[in-house]
């Protein structure tokens, strides 16, 4: 909808769309979507976060609003509810709304045009939209990414999460809005996930920078392997708004970096160090 | 099986510089390709082939196998066609009737 003329102050500047993608499945990235857009609205940021996994409905599961879902971001595109009934207020923070996706339909549900209306449309009240993309590279995927301003690639140090990561950079920066138009480009970032440092110790895992190295783009973050993860998605709260953890202070670092600030890049770990370790004094 | 942080069995190999290589390799391949696992035409060259070969001798569609080998900064089409001996049967063994060709195209 076309807004009215704006009475008196200047327009707010529009909200910045971000995309959470990886292409591989399972690699963390509705787990970083929650993280990320709770850490955001916990900065202040007016933040919403969309489930763009059509038919395989999880975001409202580990978000833990699973029983307030009415409609959804299919029924608001399809002009059966007004995108203001679909929305669903977190109950933890003020900041935060959750546009959950429908079960039952499937990916051709979503248009561009309508995804392109809704985009703009929270545009206007929002400071951050998180559009939390489903595996693949299929319509759900790429329309999760095509509207974006910036986007976190969501990568595994292993071999084939690596590969799907390139895959969807090159995608970024060709079958996107902003590269279609020749606009500026997407700026795509990674955060790596399940960093184990004892398994790169041991030479079984790719370090940070040998992803880096592949990939060749910026590091947002690194998130520790952690059973915070699993722990926080069983109560149905992203990993920044439950106990301290390793995982839930690397999104915060990763989060504080989206907003601008530079943060030292450090890497946490819930391990607790071996009885030799604690006998000897933890080196590095 | 570690014991006081000696390990009884031998080291194993890290595999982590392996994964590393692999996936440059692949990679360096896959970008300059358009993303794409292999080239399409390869399915189009193998028709073309066995018509210009079964212009001047008989073979089957079975008998022509076409494989892409690639290694850092080589690739390789390699076409293997399998030729009937005209007097005796089909000749699988060392001595002549295999065509080998194998091409290396440089790769940029």
């Amino acid at each position: 909808m076309t807004k009215t003329q704006e009475k008196d102050a200047p327009k707010p500047p529009l909200g910045k769309v971000l995309v959470i993608t990886s292409g591989k499945g399972g690699v963390g990235k509705t787990t970083s979507a929650a993280a990320i857009s709770a850490g955001l609205a916990k900065l202040g940021h007016k933040t919403v976060v969309i489930d763009f996994d059509v038919g395989l409905r999880n975001l409202d599961m580990i978000m833990g609003c699973e029983r307030r879902v009415v409609f959804d971001f299919i029924n608001v595109i399809q002009g059966d509810a007004k995108l203001k009934q679909a929305l669903i207020k977190d109950k933890r923070l003020e900041n935060l709304s959750i546009l959950p996706t429908s079960q039952t339909r499937d990916k051709d549900a979503l248009t561009q045009e309508g995804v392109e209306k809704v985009l703009n449309e929270l545009k206007e009240e929002f400071d951050y939209i998180v559009c939390d993309s489903p595996a693949g590279i299929e319509r759900g995927a790429h329309l999760a990414m095509y509207f974006a301003d910036e986007a976190v690639v969501v990568t595994n140090p292993e071999v084939s999460s690596v590969r799907d990561s390139d895959r969807v950079l090159g995608l970024l920066s060709s079958k996107t809005n902003r590269a279609e138009k020749g606009l500026e480009s997407v700026k795509a970032q990674v955060l790596l996930t399940r960093h184990d440092q004892a398994r790169i110790d041991r030479g079984e895992m790719m370090t940070v920078e040998d992803v880096l190295e592949i990939l060749a783009v910026p590091l947002l973050g690194i998130i520790p392997e952690s059973t915070a993860v699993l722990r926080a998605s069983n109560v149905g709260t992203p990993v920044v708004l439950d106990e301290p953890s390793a995982a839930g202070t690397a999104y915060e670092d990763a989060v504080a970096r989206l907003t601008g600030k530079e943060v030292e890049m450090r890497i946490g770990s819930d391990r607790r160090p071996g009885f030799f370790q604690r006998l000897f004094g933890r080196s590095a | 099986m570690s014991l006081f942080g000696f390990s009884l069995k031998p080291r194993r190999a890290k595999t982590a510089q392996t994964a590393k290589d692999r996936l440059q390799i692949l990679l360096a391949h896959e970008r300059g390709g358009g993303g794409s696992d292999k080239p399409d035409y390869l399915p189009q060259l193998q028709r073309d082939i066995i018509e210009v070969i079964k212009k001047y001798m008989k073979i089957e569609n079975d008998d022509v196998d076409i494989r892409m080998e690639r290694s850092d900064d080589v690739s390789s089409l390699e076409i293997n066609i399998e030729v009937p001996d005209s007097k005796d049967t089909v000749v699988k063994s060392a001595s002549k009737p295999k065509a080998d060709a194998k091409p290396a195209a440089k790769k940029s």
